[in-house]
């Protein structure tokens, strides 16, 4: 043996490491046919990752106080060395996550990534999803700017919707009886200790789950169906090196555009960072329009879309709670879109173009044309979820081949 | 009985613009450029002239305006520093919020982000919007913010513009500078806001280029790397 192996085999004698690399790297066989949409569950912990990294880095020069958050900030702008590349790259970041894992998501719903076996494989995503809402909202309050303030009032407020308790509620959250700096503090203790260790539990189990039942594919087929006499699956080929380099790729070309926008376009048209919010927190002065950032904005629109405020919250949380139900909703017998029929390519197009007229909406102060808009998208946005229990009985489907195609 | 006069005041003055067709906005493009030095210079002049003394720019040096904006630390200490402050200084204000809060009704907002908040065409064209209007309390109005709390403090430059019946302005005093010689001025202040409001933003810009084409080569060769590794799959 050479002194490498050596060295190997004393760590092995004392931790599983070449077991761990080949369980998950080296000898996890997944399906030779993963086309674009398998880009982004890569390029979401890539996105983690940098968030963490200039997270740290931003928490050395940043002071979570109402007195000194926002100057803070432009010190973090103007006098920390590259302060402002670190800023940048933590404010688009959480635009790309949203991005990213939007389209991640869709990915799952278009080849029924989230069916059995994979039905905890989508409900752990589906606890991320939730937890880097929660994990994005209260970021923002961070640079206390007047957008941060008055986006916060208007969310917390939504408690109110509670009954009997939810005055005291909203209370409680704020620590204050208006968001104040207790606010702040306890959204900054969350936002970078509580919250990340929460993520980081759920980003874990969600690859061991992915890992232990094997990845989906484009086909929507069992690759462990068919195995060679080494028990190998013949249509999937090991994670490293062919999919790590392939994923080097979707990262180079994902870096381009991400770094496109921090050099040249770092507030995203305003929509990344809003012009209000490069004016302190003031709780005198509303903004003239408050409107959350775009990756909250389909569901603030289902909020609107109901004229009364305590059917509008349960409404809002409704949709994002019957994301979680998908694996059990949908009873199609194919998995994937390519052997499903017409009626499911429309809904799901439907369903895609509605969550982006939400999107729009959300953006926008509300008028009675674009809010009876929303009340229609999100009445389609419901109903896709009551297809998904019947369209098997009316739509046709294709013959699933047996291998995977390409 | 002060709530009641300034009710009275705010209610006489929303009659006025309601009266007045007030409803004039000049829309005409900023055109700044942060990489003309002497334009920032001649900004960062007018602005430490006319408008320090109560807008502050408290997160921004002057030893740093300096050395981003060409200006040697003499000129810097003799000509553009008025309250004896040192040049690793923050450029805040020299008149304290509580005097301010008194004489205004309130302190006049801090100006480093005013650019980003507002933007640069806003700027160019606020500053150039100023008319007369005896319902005020500084005598004057403004077109692109209507009722604002200050006064014409470039009248002496600009000189006293009206307000015509048909919602034109036009001067009726005439300023140091020529209106083209105003317009210009207000150009190179917006392009000092500009560079105030982010000082990074030349260097964010340089620097971008240099990224991206690292990131371009590097993509080429994981694209050849892919390729090589998957030549094999079928």
């Amino acid at each position: 043996m050479t002194r490498g192996q050596q060295f190997m085999q004393w760590i092995d004698d004392r931790f599983p490491a070449t077991k761990v690399w080949n369980e998950h790297l080296a000898e996890y066989y997944a399906p030779k046919n993963f086309n674009f949409w398998y880009f982004f569950g890569s390029l979401a912990l890539l996105v983690l990752v940098n968030q963490l990294l200039t997270g740290i880095w931003l928490t050395m020069h940043y002071n979570p106080s109402a007195e000194l958050a926002y100057a803070s900030v432009e010190y973090i702008m103007r006098d920390v060395p590259y302060g402002w590349l670190l800023r940048y790259m933590h404010s688009t970041g959480a635009s790309a996550f949203f991005l990213v894992v939007y389209m991640h998501m869709f990915r799952g719903m278009m080849y029924g990534s989230y069916r059995k076996p994979r039905e905890l494989v989508w409900l752990f995503g589906m606890v991320i999803f939730v937890l880097l809402m929660a994990e994005a909202f209260m970021g923002y309050l961070l640079p206390w700017g007047n957008m941060s303030y008055w986006g916060a009032q208007v969310i917390i407020n939504l408690f109110n919707a509670v009954p009997v308790v939810g005055e005291d509620l909203v209370t409680w959250i704020r620590g204050d009886y208006l968001i104040s700096g207790a606010t702040l503090n306890r959204f900054f203790a969350l936002h970078v200790v509580a919250l990340p260790i929460a993520l980081l539990l759920m980003v874990f189990l969600h690859i061991v789950a992915l890992h232990a039942v094997g990845s989906n594919n484009p086909d929507g087929i069992e690759i462990k169906k068919n195995k060679d006499e080494n028990g190998i699956p013949l249509d999937g080929i090991p994670f490293h090196p062919y999919y790590t380099v392939k994923d080097i790729v979707g990262v180079a070309g994902f870096l381009f555009l991400f770094c496109l926008a921090i050099f040249y376009f770092p507030e995203g048209g305003g929509y990344f960072l809003e012009p209000p919010n490069f004016t302190p927190a003031n709780n005198l002065k509303t903004p003239e329009h408050i409107a959350p950032v775009w990756y909250f904005t389909p569901f603030y629109s289902i909020l609107r879309a109901v004229p009364n405020m305590e059917g509008g919250v349960v409404l809002m949380g409704l949709s994002i709670v019957i994301l979680f139900f998908m694996p059990w909703l949908d009873r199609s017998p194919v998995k994937s879109i390519r052997y499903k029929g017409p009626l499911f390519k429309l809904a799901l197009a439907l369903f895609v173009v509605c969550f982006v007229v939400l999107g729009y909406l959300g953006m926008k102060p509300p008028s009675p044309l674009f809010t009876l808009l929303a009340q229609i998208s999100t009445g389609y946005y419901f109903f896709f979820f009551i297809f998904l229990t019947f369209y098997h009985k009316i739509d046709k489907t294709k013959p699933v081949p047996e291998r995977v195609t390409h | 009985m002060k709530k009641i006069i300034a009710t009275i005041f705010a209610s006489l003055s929303l009659a006025a613009v309601a009266a007045g067709g007030g409803d004039y906005k000049p829309n005409d493009p900023a055109n700044t450029r942060l990489e003309d030095k002497a334009s920032l210079q001649r900004g960062a002049t007018l602005y430490m002239n006319y408008c320090m003394g109560c807008h502050g720019l408290e997160f921004s040096r002057y030893k740093r305006m300096a050395q981003d904006l060409n200006i040697q630390e003499d000129v810097l200490a003799e000509n553009l520093i008025f309250d004896g402050s040192k040049p690793g200084d923050l450029m805040k204000t020299a008149m304290p919020n509580k005097s301010a809060e008194i004489w205004f009704g309130a302190a006049p907002p801090d100006l480093s982000l005013i650019a980003r908040y507002r933007g640069n065409k806003w700027l160019y064209n606020y500053l150039r919007a100023f008319y007369k209007d005896e319902t005020r309390p500084y005598g004057v109005n403004n077109t692109v913010f209507p009722d604002v709390g200050m006064p014409h403090v470039l009248e002496p430059l600009q000189g006293m513009q009206y307000l015509s019946e048909e919602g034109e302005l036009a001067l009726i005093t005439e300023g140091a500078l020529t209106p083209e010689e105003y317009d210009v001025a207000i150009r190179d202040l917006v392009n000092f806001l500009d560079y105030v409001g982010e000082p990074a933003k030349v260097k964010r810009h340089s620097l971008g280029v240099y990224v991206l084409l690292f990131i371009l080569v590097f993509f080429v060769l994981a694209y050849f790397l892919k390729k090589e590794y998957w030549k094999d799959i079928h």
